[in-house]
């Protein structure tokens, strides 16, 4: 009986065990914005032989123009050489395109801390009670070149004198 | 009673009088009304609406949750004046388009380095793009002040401030005398000088009888912070739209949520403070 109370618990600790570590920053967060049709890159990149070697690429991506520390990194800095898929942190581990935000939070350590705050970003839907999301960064900041551009605004108010005129 | 019938008399004079007019014109204040009365009242507003714009309307009167204060966060260092949350706010909250043209918020435009001087405002500005160089933008709307004093200028009571913070009115009980827009020092209130004009296809129906549900002329309106949305706990359609993150929103009995997060870890302030209308809508720097 003993053994099987033990064995029970273990099994329960072994299950307990990966779940607590995948809840661990478990955001819900909004899909990356992959381009259409890029996504897996292993698609493309299984049959390609890996050129570890910084460069600039110019028969595919040529669309992507780096505006993001460009003198200190290229490509595999983030994206994973190893599997195409993931992307990589600088200890080496892997990461899903979802928890691109652990990446990001590398360098950008107190945006982070805010971002899990809810202070930095943006969340949508239901603050209680129903589903939510959390933007990624990269919804909103495009990863090669983060910089927000300038955008339209929407049109002014009338001026009550505008109004008056036409009546 | 009999003064009652009278005055229904005197004022029906020259509008049909109909079960539903006369019981528009008898209906409470909304504090006053039983949950009956109030499921009267809702049944009545549905089927007008259904009559006046084809559109089948839900109109809520729930209540606000207890241990809830709600408050905002708008971060300075954010917003770049785009005004989308002007016009999300306008189609949420069933604003009247044109003539008259009613906004809730207003964003003003102030030059880096005098961001107090507020006389120097611009909120007519209309460049190519935002933001430009050597300006900060600050949008302004209702602050859900704790001490509003247009609640305390009203000489019906048609306004007064909710359980869980939200300064509201009942339209119905509104009688035009615009009291209240004069003493709010935020601009935070727009009148009705006309029937509103809403194209039927952008009606929100999702409405609260306290919130957007749709007004007539002659009444003032304001933002309720979403109260047909915040009371469901989503969150308010200028938080949603914000395309930079500026707009903050939770509830400040709450020490997990956003609002004391920024609250406590980022330099704050309150618009006007000196007035002491202690509004529940905190400007704050992220950067």
């Amino acid at each position: 009986m003993k053994i099987i109370l033990l064995l029970l618990s273990l099994i329960t600790i072994g299950f307990s065990l990966p779940a607590s570590a995948a809840q661990h920053d478990d955001y819900p967060v909004s899909s990356p914005p992959f381009s259409e049709g890029i996504f897996p890159c292993s698609n493309c990149h299984a049959g390609l032989e890996v050129n570890t070697r910084k460069r600039e690429l110019k028969d595919e991506h040529t669309s992507i123009k780096l505006r993001h520390a460009e003198q200190e990194r290229w490509c595999l800095d983030c994206h994973n050489a190893g599997d195409r898929d993931k992307l990589k942190l600088a200890d080496g581990e892997n990461i899903n395109f979802t928890e691109s935000y652990r990446l990001c939070g590398q360098c950008h350590g107190n945006i982070y801390r805010d971002w899990k705050a809810g202070i930095h970003g943006k969340r949508i839907g239901y603050f209680k009670g129903g589903k939510r999301t959390y933007f990624l960064c990269v919804n909103c900041h495009n990863p090669h070149d983060p910089k927000f551009k300038p955008i339209k605004p929407e049109p002014p108010p009338i001026r009550p004198e505008a109004t008056h005129a036409r009546q | 009673m009999l003064s009652m019938g009278a005055m229904v008399g005197l004022s029906m004079g020259s509008i049909s009088c109909t079960r539903d007019a006369v019981e528009e014109f008898l209906q409470k204040h909304f504090r006053e009304m039983t949950e009956e009365e109030k499921k009267q009242v809702i049944r009545r507003l549905e089927a007008k609406y259904l009559k006046k714009y084809g559109k089948e309307f839900h109109i809520s009167t729930q209540p606000a949750d207890t241990g809830v204060l709600w408050g905002y966060g708008l971060d300075l260092s954010r917003c770049i004046g785009c005004r989308r949350c002007v016009y999300a706010c306008v189609k949420e909250n069933n604003q009247s388009r044109i003539n008259p043209q009613l906004q809730w918020i207003r964003v003003i435009r102030l030059k880096k380095g005098s961001l107090i001087n507020l006389e120097n405002a611009e909120h007519y500005y209309n460049p190519e793009t935002v933001p430009e160089p050597g300006f900060m933008y600050m949008p302004v709307q209702c602050q859900q002040c704790e001490n509003p004093p247009c609640v305390r200028v009203c000489p019906v009571k048609a306004t007064w401030t909710e359980r869980d913070g939200i300064v509201v009115v009942d339209y119905d009980w509104c009688i035009g005398c615009r009291y209240c827009v004069a003493a709010c020092p935020y601009k935070g209130r727009v009148f009705n000088w006309a029937e509103p004009n809403i194209p039927s296809a952008e009606l929100n129906t999702g409405v609260h009888y306290l919130g957007n549900r749709p007004r007539m002329k002659n009444v003032v309106e304001k933002c309720t912070f979403c109260i047909q949305r915040v009371r469901q706990g989503r969150y308010p359609a200028c938080v949603e739209i914000c395309p930079t993150g500026t707009r903050k929103f939770g509830n400040l009995l709450d020490p997990n949520s956003e609002i004391r997060y920024l609250i406590e870890n980022k330099r704050v302030f309150r618009l006007k403070e000196d007035f002491n209308t202690e509004p529940k809508f905190y400007y704050f720097f992220s950067a």
